[in-house]
């Protein structure tokens, strides 16, 4: 069977390139798109295989991680599935990808200024948890009307004596728009601050596409006397790579039984443990 | 001296509206167009307050008195209308987000809805009839009072807690309730909460719609005691509006009757409620006694 390059036709494309130029010069404001059908369900990161297929060209390489693991059938499957209709080279390695395709994690080492990171976003509406209706939200965003999204960490807090927002912290970018990262968790935050790469979001079932360009603004909301905190590993290191900086994840070795911590990040785990050319992310 | 609040030609037209909606004859046709059908809200009304001053409306039930309300608290758009206010800048909170208001005659309605909300929020509380209406029942008494304190951009949780419970003190309510849910409160706390929500950024306007409605006759009187002596202490210019001639000769100095949206009749409350003029008023201060 014969594809046009990247499966989507060349309007399809042309129309998503014009909206990701509206979110860029529109920091995390959310811009609506005619979301096409594809070979998988909506859900399924629909909205990030759009924005891949619609910016990539014939000399880029493509990484796609799911949870920050490089083999998980979902990535595998979207993998293969960029590569059969576009032809362009893949790889596991961070540093030389050109475009990365992430579901939940940014990965550990620091993206440079030629890299494009795309999210894919099951909820874009970070007003959501405190706000059912779309129109209203809308009103909220237009007019800066967020006081009730502090509103909801004050009860948190008051609650719960923390603020109980795991993955997909709402942040609020270029001192403008409140966004929703898509759920990465509270450790990936800090990376969007200022980062050199470029970062797309694509909500393929709600049909939003929205942004972070490089050196934007991105703050966690939170009070002055109640600080963001990225989440604490109490000392634990990577069983693997031993890792002590980066995220992990806590899972039961099934040989021994017991509680061991990995590194989510596993082609990062891998570089670490058998050598390679390193830069952590900050 | 200039008046500190001053509302000129206000119309509120509910339905779609038609020229002749302006020129209706209501002694034959009430407050319904014949020709479109329209409700005719409010007709052409202007009054004006000054500082310090307690403002009441009186009128039965449909008579517009609330849509008026409403209206000076921007939560329904007037067909047409002009609202002015004249005020210091030093007795303004956070003076620095809302300057745009201490321009030259300038027409509160006029504004666009962000500044619109940072008016309401910096200048006017409002305590309605129905708490569930003021207030968020799923959010603490505290966070109650802190929503418009964040809005203020105060973004520090023990400076939210210290001002409500300051607030609470004032308006009598147990400090201890700080994190409980309002809906759990008794109906004259709920109205206290109100009234500690409408205070909790010092407000030039304190506007109440029917504030003790459906209390007890104790617990009205105390609420009553309590916005009296607040209007004293903080200096507070209040807009009352009830059908109940107690509250109204109890809170205000002067008062409007309205009846089908339009103002019949107007001037001191005690003139109004010992001689009135009008036939309508007549009939309500006589109902009442």
């Amino acid at each position: 069977m014969k594809f046009n390059f990247a499966f989507l036709d060349e309007n399809t494309k042309k129309e998503i390139r014009r909206k990701i130029l509206k979110a860029i010069a529109i920091p995390g404001h959310q811009i609506p798109f005619g979301s096409r059908e594809l070979p998988i369900a909506r859900g399924w990161g629909t909205g990030g295989i759009q924005i891949t297929l619609s910016i990539i060209g014939k000399e880029d390489i493509l990484k796609v991680i799911d949870q920050g693991s490089d083999d998980s059938v979902n990535a595998v499957n979207i993998k293969k599935f960029v590569e059969k209709v576009a032809g362009v080279k893949t790889t596991t390695d961070t540093k030389k990808a050109t475009i990365i395709q992430t579901r939940h994690r940014i990965p550990e080492e620091k993206l440079r200024n030629d890299q494009i990171l795309v999210f894919q976003v099951p909820l874009p509406e970070p007003l959501r948890i405190i706000e059912p209706s779309e129109r209203e939200t809308r009103r909220m965003h237009a007019e800066a009307d967020y006081s009730s999204m502090w509103l909801y960490l004050y009860e948190s807090i008051v609650k719960f004596k923390e603020i109980t927002i795991g993955a997909s912290y709402p942040v609020m970018v270029n001192k403008r728009y409140i966004m929703s990262p898509s759920p990465i968790p509270r450790w990936d935050i800090p990376k969007l601050n200022n980062a050199e790469c470029l970062y797309l979001f694509g909500a393929g079932r709600e049909k939003r596409i929205y942004a972070i360009p490089p050196w934007t603004t991105v703050e966690p909301i939170e009070f002055e006397d109640f600080k963001f905190r990225v989440e604490d590993f109490a000392g634990n290191v990577c069983h693997e790579c031993g890792s002590k900086d980066t995220f992990l994840n806590e899972i039961i070795d099934e040989a021994s039984g017991k509680r061991i911590w990995l590194c989510s990040d596993t082609s990062y785990c891998k570089k670490v443990k058998y050598g390679g050319e390193i830069e952590a992310n900050t | 001296m200039k008046p500190i609040l001053e509302a000129k030609n206000i119309w509120k037209i509910f339905g779609k509206g038609c020229k002749n909606c302006f020129s209706i004859d209501e002694e034959k046709n009430g407050n319904i167009c014949k020709y479109c059908g329209s409700v005719i809200g409010c007709r052409n009304i202007s009054f004006e307050v000054y500082k310090g001053e307690a403002l009441g409306i009186v009128g039965e039930s449909g008579s517009g008195k609330t849509t008026l309300l409403k209206i000076l608290n921007f939560d329904i758009e007037p067909t047409l209308g002009e609202l002015r206010v004249n005020i210091e800048k030093e007795d303004v909170f956070g003076s620095d987000l809302i300057n745009f208001i201490f321009q030259k005659d300038i027409n509160l309605f006029n504004l666009s809805p962000y500044e619109k909300r940072l008016v309401r929020n910096f200048l006017m509380g409002i305590v309605y009839q129905n708490p569930f209406l003021g207030l968020r029942m799923n959010v603490t008494a505290g966070g109650n009072i802190g929503e418009r304190l964040i809005m203020a951009d105060i973004k520090n949780i023990e400076k939210i807690r210290n001002r409500a419970k300051e607030l609470f003190i004032k308006t009598e309510i147990p400090v201890e309730r700080i994190d409980e849910y309002p809906a759990i409160f008794s109906g004259g706390m709920q109205q206290r909460v109100q009234i500690a929500k409408a205070l909790s950024i010092k407000p030039i306007f304190l506007f109440l719609d029917e504030p003790t409605t459906g209390l007890d006759l104790s617990v009205q009187a105390r609420v009553l005691d309590l916005i009296k002596n607040l209007q004293k202490e903080m200096q507070l210019t209040m807009i009352v509006v009830s059908h109940d001639l107690g509250i109204i000769k109890h809170l205000t100095t002067r008062s409007i009757v309205m009846k089908d949206g339009k103002i019949v009749e107007a001037g001191l409350t005690d003139q109004i409620l010992e001689d009135p003029q009008h036939e309508f008023t007549q009939v309500l201060v006589n109902s009442s006694l």
